[in-house]
């Protein structure tokens, strides 16, 4: 019984996307209509270790008790707590942050069960791939942070030019102060601790908002991070659109986002008001360009990798559509028919290594993308669904025709439009006509192809040859540009995204040219002249009292 | 301003068909625009002279120091590394991506718009160009209606000497400026005060368009004390240099305010007013190497900092204003109340307040209970104050025993933080500023595990976790059938 009341719960806060928090404590006074429950099937693996302890806490609340909502006002006395940790300057020092990440690095490796657990709460997603792209990825970046964080601290010496001479300069990262990470529900787990990870690294006070759609990782963040982590100076505010707008009112000093562009305009306008610089990780349909002379089975293997095996397309790097050409598409279009039925079987519904949808208005807006007119007789591969379980099969549509909304919004979700051209140069064409994606992949074997690809597109990462991986790059920044967003973050560019670079320039008192002071005279023009050209000859010769100008 | 509305939507056309085209990101293009404003600063040096003689009545070897000279250093500096900058960065890799390579790939970001400022118009408006045009954009560059002359010889200048269909110059006032801003960009670089680069970040929002903000507050001195009489007179040059010499002080990185020990107090005064007398002259009036006030607008909102009788009688030297001719003498004042607008303003002008303190230690509390600065000067061969500075305090920059100069100095980053900005830029910052760096990897296209791809099962899981966690010999095990996943 209890566990049924739960996972209802959480089915009703996915509707409508969200206000866990307050329809979990008006729940026994809940007068709206209770919105079609989809049943969660039960799974032999599954084991729900955490509905007993959510079920606890939904039902302690009294129906008369008010529970404090999380106002403007108390989202104020959170940043005052934290910003007196950080004046005090707890934060900045190493032993802080490492103690920090190591805190992050035993709550992984102990806890990592429950994470999984709550991970296939949210998204019933399949155990190998809840552990490869959320568990063991944050785990990587808080080893790397721990192994690098002496090296990443240290001033870097910078070079000084004859203007400034004599002189030495170095630039020093500093941390920002107090800062709110807003992450997203599609990788909960990963995308909450990773940019944490880089803002403890870099030695700042945070507070972090997990998403409300993936209430069971929500949950269990606040949790953890509570249970591991020091509370004078790292919190985790739980909620939906009240709690972060109640957030964004506050002043910050970095607000790391990751969503969509909607509600990044959201954000940059909320930051605005305080000066505060922001980090925007968002979307945008990536595309995949496939030619012709590559080795079929490894390309569609890849593909396949990157869109279903991740999260069920509901990934920001997921390939979105993919362009071939029209003498291509038919083989292209049979070996991804061939693997799709190898890696999920013939009835991929009921695969259990596949992500579902994560609530029933994201069924709801895909199914909708499917059923438009000249959309749904397009589907060659695929198509069924079950509302129940919230699952779509892995569906492959052709030449779905340009100004439909499935070709315009970002999928996010298992569909995947494949556009025909004539060659594959046309694919530039309209890859520019739509806006900067996060992601573009190139299947490609030719090199004059890949460096055109290069050179032409642009977009935030791009992979030649594979999809996704470019992620798991630590050397690589990972961020997006135009409307898929702007800065970076994953190994030392999260450190630097958290950072201020300061320049610090020490002067002695000697070597000093007179010019640079008034009284002002057409000889020390002269001297400035050839100072700031660098040219020691002509210093020499300025000095001495010849000139060449 | 009609007219100029008119042609802006077409002219943003031009601009971007240029980018779209593909020459603003041609080496070749870059280099002869970088060309083309190296010779413009040459022919058109005695010009520029002359507009900021009439603008702001600076000496032509101020002029020359702060704006064509260091423009002159950026242009050789972006010419001669522009090779080098634009080349992609090799990623290092780590064992199990193998066969694959990484590098970051520098991508210009599109049309960018370049918003500056009147106290430096030529360096505040020509140092981002130069990045901009590095990095491959095509710009669109509004200089301050406020140094008029400057802005009309940009806008007149420019286009004969770089390509006008990928540069433009819109000159006018906040009309204009609320007009661009509400085009879509792909960078906007923005110098001025808080107040506006608040409105700027908001338009900002509406198209996702990242932006560098180059703002000012009020930037300490701290002034230890100093006994060998060379020190003293070295570092008083310098001191008046970075307050007076700078335009007057109306730049956003000259001293706003001085703090010293109390002990050492008359003494830096002492030093403080011979100085001034042999840099400016027994009449400063008559002085032509200080800069005069902008406008009348500021002049009087600097005689109002002044009128308040309480900082009136603080004046210690000085305090003489000419307001026919903008001009207002090197004024310093002796601890006015902290809680007039002198120090709660940021000062944009040539008065320089002396706060006294217990010890010079405290200056550190008193700079951090005030927002950020864009630059902290602190004058000491105190090496514990100098450590203690760097990790206790923050602002956009520091620069020990010595004012203005780190604005030079190309290997450093020039930005703020906090109320001061955010953003950097001057020599490789400023190319970067203006690119996007792409991630690329690439990827051969051999077999590889089998067990990247689902159907997920145990086995698979068992391998992946020793593959993840290097235990090779685990994975063996695994691979062997001799280990079972815990």
């Amino acid at each position: 019984m209890m566990r049924t009341l739960s996972l209802e719960l959480f089915h009703i806060c996915s509707v409508d996307g969200g206000y866990t928090r307050s329809l979990r404590n008006q729940f026994p006074k809940q007068r709206n209509p209770p919105l079609p429950i989809p049943v969660l099937k039960k799974r032999k693996r599954l084991r729900f270790t955490h509905s007993s302890f959510i079920c606890s806490a939904t039902l302690a609340v009294m129906p008369d008790e008010k529970k404090k909502v999380f106002d403007v006002e108390s989202a104020a006395s959170l940043v005052k707590e934290l910003r007196g940790s950080f004046n005090a300057g707890k934060t900045k020092s190493y032993e802080w942050r490492i103690a920090q990440l190591k805190g992050i690095e035993k709550m992984i490796d102990e806890r990592e069960k429950d994470i999984i657990e709550a991970l296939h709460e949210d998204l019933s997603k399949p155990e190998l791939e809840a552990f490869v792209s959320e568990v063991s990825m944050s785990k990587g970046a808080c080893k790397l942070a721990l192994k690098e964080l002496g090296h990443w601290m240290k001033p870097e010496k910078a070079k000084t030019s004859m203007t400034t001479y004599p002189s030495s300069a170095e630039i020093v990262s500093e941390p920002l102060g107090v800062v709110l990470v807003i992450s997203t529900w599609n990788y909960p787990f990963l995308l909450s601790i990773d940019p944490v990870i880089g803002a403890i690294a870099a030695g700042n006070a945070v507070v972090l908002k997990p998403s409300e759609i993936a209430p069971a990782i929500s949950t269990l963040l606040s949790k953890l991070l509570e249970e591991y982590l020091d509370n004078s100076s790292i919190r985790v505010v739980e909620g939906a659109v009240a709690e972060t707008t109640a957030l964004l009112e506050q002043k910050w000093d970095k607000i790391f986002y990751t969503g969509s562009p909607r509600v990044g305009r959201i954000v940059m306008a909320a930051a605005a008001k305080h000066l505060t610089p922001v980090t925007l990780e968002l979307g945008g349909k990536c595309p995949v360009v496939v030619d012709s002379n590559v080795n079929l089975q490894v390309a569609v293997r890849r593909i396949i990798a990157g869109k279903w095996a991740c999260n069920n397309g509901q990934a920001c790097i997921a390939p979105d559509y993919v362009i071939t050409t029209k003498d291509f598409a038919p083989k292209l279009i049979d070996v991804l028919r061939h693997e799709l039925e190898e890696f999920f079987g013939k009835n991929p519904i009921e695969s259990e290594d596949m992500s579902r949808i994560v609530s029933v208005q994201h069924f709801k807006r895909l199914t909708r993308l499917l059923d438009e007119d000249e959309v749904s007789d397009k589907i060659i591969i695929g198509g069924q669904r079950d509302e129940n379980q919230l699952k779509i099969a892995p569906t492959i549509l052709v030449d779905v025709p340009e100004d439909t909304e499935i070709m315009k919004e970002e999928i996010f979700g298992p569909l995947l439009p494949i556009l025909t051209v004539e060659n594959l140069e046309e694919s530039f064409d309209v890859i520019n006509s739509k806006s900067k994606p996060l992601a573009a992949y190139l299947f490609s074997e030719n090199k004059q192809l890949q460096k055109d690809f290069v050179n032409n597109i642009s977009s935030g990462g791009m992979l030649i040859n594979d999809t996704i991986l470019h992620l798991t790059v630590s050397s690589l920044p990972f961020g997006g540009v135009g409307e898929s967003g702007m800065g970076s973050y994953h190994g030392k560019f999260s450190f630097d995204t958290f950072s201020h670079k300061k320049a610090v320039l020490y002067r002695g008192f000697t070597g000093e040219s007179p010019a640079r002071y008034p009284p002002y005279t057409p000889g020390k023009l002269k001297l400035l002249k050839t100072l700031t050209s660098g040219n020691i000859v002509s210093i020499l010769l300025a000095l001495l009292g010849f000139s060449k100008d | 301003m009609a007219e100029i509305v008119k042609h802006l939507e077409p002219d943003l056309e031009e601009l971007r068909e240029s980018y779209r085209s593909g020459k603003t990101k041609e080496a070749s293009w870059r280099k002869s625009q970088l060309k083309g404003l190296l010779t413009l600063l040459k022919e058109q040096e005695k010009d520029i002279f002359k507009a900021l003689e009439q603008d702001l009545g600076k000496h032509y070897a101020e002029s020359y120091r702060d704006e064509v000279g260091t423009l002159t250093k950026s242009v050789n500096l972006a010419l001669s590394s522009l090779k080098d900058w634009m080349s992609s960065r090799k990623a290092k890799l780590p064992i199990a991506a193998f066969p694959s390579t990484a590098e970051v790939f520098p991508e210009p970001l599109g049309l960018v718009l370049i918003i500056s400022s009147w106290n430096f118009p030529f360096g505040l408006s020509l140092e981002p160009v130069i990045g901009a045009i590095a990095a491959g954009n095509s710009v669109v560059l509004k200089p301050s209606e406020l140094a008029p002359a400057s802005s009309s010889l940009l806008a007149k200048t420019i286009p004969t000497y770089l390509d006008k269909k990928a540069v433009k110059v819109i000159e006018g006032g906040a009309a204009i400026g609320e007009h661009l801003l509400r085009c879509k960009w792909d960078k906007i670089f923005f110098t001025g005060n808080a107040r506006v680069g608040r409105i700027v970040l908001t338009a900002a929002a509406n198209y996702l368009t990242p932006v560098t903000l180059e703002l000012g507050g009020k930037c300490p001195a701290i002034f230890d004390s100093f006994s060998s009489s060379w020190d003293k007179e070295m570092v008083i040059k310098r001191v008046l240099g970075g307050k007076f010499g700078a335009c007057a002080g109306q730049a956003c990185i000259a001293i706003d305010y001085i703090l010293v020990q109390e002990g050492f107090a008359p003494t830096l005064l002492e030093l403080l007013r011979s100085m001034t007398k042999k840099m400016f002259g027994e009449n400063p009036r008559e002085t032509k190497s200080m800069a005069r006030i902008i406008n009348k607008q500021h002049f009087l909102r600097l005689k109002n900092l002044l009128d308040d009788p309480s900082v009136q009688s603080s004046i210690v030297h000085g305090g003489g204003m000419d307001e026919d001719n903008l001009f207002i003498e090197p004024t310093i004042l002796m601890n006015p109340p902290l809680k007039a607008s002198i120090m709660t303003d940021e000062i944009f002008g040539p008065l320089l307040p002396i706060i006294t303190l217990k010890k010079i230690e405290d200056s550190i509390e008193f700079i951090n209970s005030r927002p950020k600065a864009l630059a902290i000067y602190v004058f000491t061969k105190n090496e514990t104050l100098k450590r203690r500075i760097i990790s206790e305090t923050s602002s956009g920059s520091v620069t020990f025993n010595d004012a203005i100069i780190q604005y030079a100095a190309d290997t450093i980053p020039f930005g703020g933080v906090g109320e001061s900005g955010f953003g950097r830029y001057h020599g490789k910052f400023s190319f970067d500023t203006f690119t996007h760096e792409k991630a690329i990897l690439r990827r051969s296209l051999l077999t590889e595990f089998w067990f990247r791809f689902p159907p997920w099962n145990d086995f698979k899981l068992a391998l992946t976790k020793s593959a993840y966690s290097f235990d090779y010999f685990g994975f063996l095990l695994v691979l062997l059938g001799l280990k079972k996943n815990s």
